[in-house]
């Protein structure tokens, strides 16, 4: 049984570390602001809840899992807003998606 | 083991991280940047607490999560305010336009 729990804990936290390298190649890589923020993001969700999930079962039924929870709730809850902080933020300082730009209907701003 | 590799996977997202930092064109891209290096410090206190059998690291990483998140949200109003008097033109902007 415990075996079963080692193994399935080492494949979330591989699956997580690939997230989060994924999520940072993306950020890098991506074109636009806009994109960067979806790459951003996916680190924030994917790989913060494998890797919280990979811990939780090397801990097993302790105070350390009610921890980790804690911690993988608050960033459930603060990843999303700080992210559409960011996003909102530059919307209203004019920041604009280059497909809606060109659009010739688009609210250009400046 | 399997530590290790996550920490290997994390110190190199963080570096990736850091080139968009310094790359970022936008204001925006930079405070994206900060944000999710954040994040990943979280992510690596956590896995370094339990890579040396301590797991009481997990309050540090628990704490830095929350001032993570104030540090952007603060960044953000200040920008958006001191933008209040002329909603369309921030600094970086300017120089991305001209």
């Amino acid at each position: 049984m415990q075996d079963i729990l080692n193994i399935l804990s080492y494949v979330f936290l591989v699956s997580g570390t690939f997230f989060v390298v994924v999520g940072a190649i993306g950020t890098v890589r991506f074109p636009d602001f806009w994109a960067r923020l979806h790459a951003a993001s996916v680190t924030e969700s994917g790989g913060v809840i494998l890797i919280l999930a990979g811990l939780c079962l090397q801990a097993g039924w302790t105070l350390v899992t009610v921890k980790l929870i804690i911690i993988g709730l608050f960033l459930f809850i603060t990843g999303p807003t700080s992210t559409h902080a960011i996003a909102n933020a530059a919307l209203v300082s004019g920041l604009r998606p280059d497909t809606i730009v060109k659009n010739p209907t688009s609210d250009k701003v400046n | 083991m399997i530590y290790v590799v996550a920490i290997i996977g994390i110190l190199a997202a963080m570096a990736l991280v850091m080139i968009r930092l310094v790359k970022g064109p936008t204001l925006y891209d930079r405070v994206l940047a900060v944000n999710s290096f954040g994040t990943h410090t979280v992510l690596l206190i956590g896995v370094v607490g339990f890579w040396n059998g301590r797991p009481d690291f997990l309050d540090i990483a628990l704490l830095y999560a929350l001032i993570n998140f104030v540090g952007t949200i603060a960044v953000l109003k200040f920008f958006r305010y001191r933008a209040i008097g002329d909603v369309m033109w921030t600094p970086d902007q300017k120089e991305e336009e001209s």
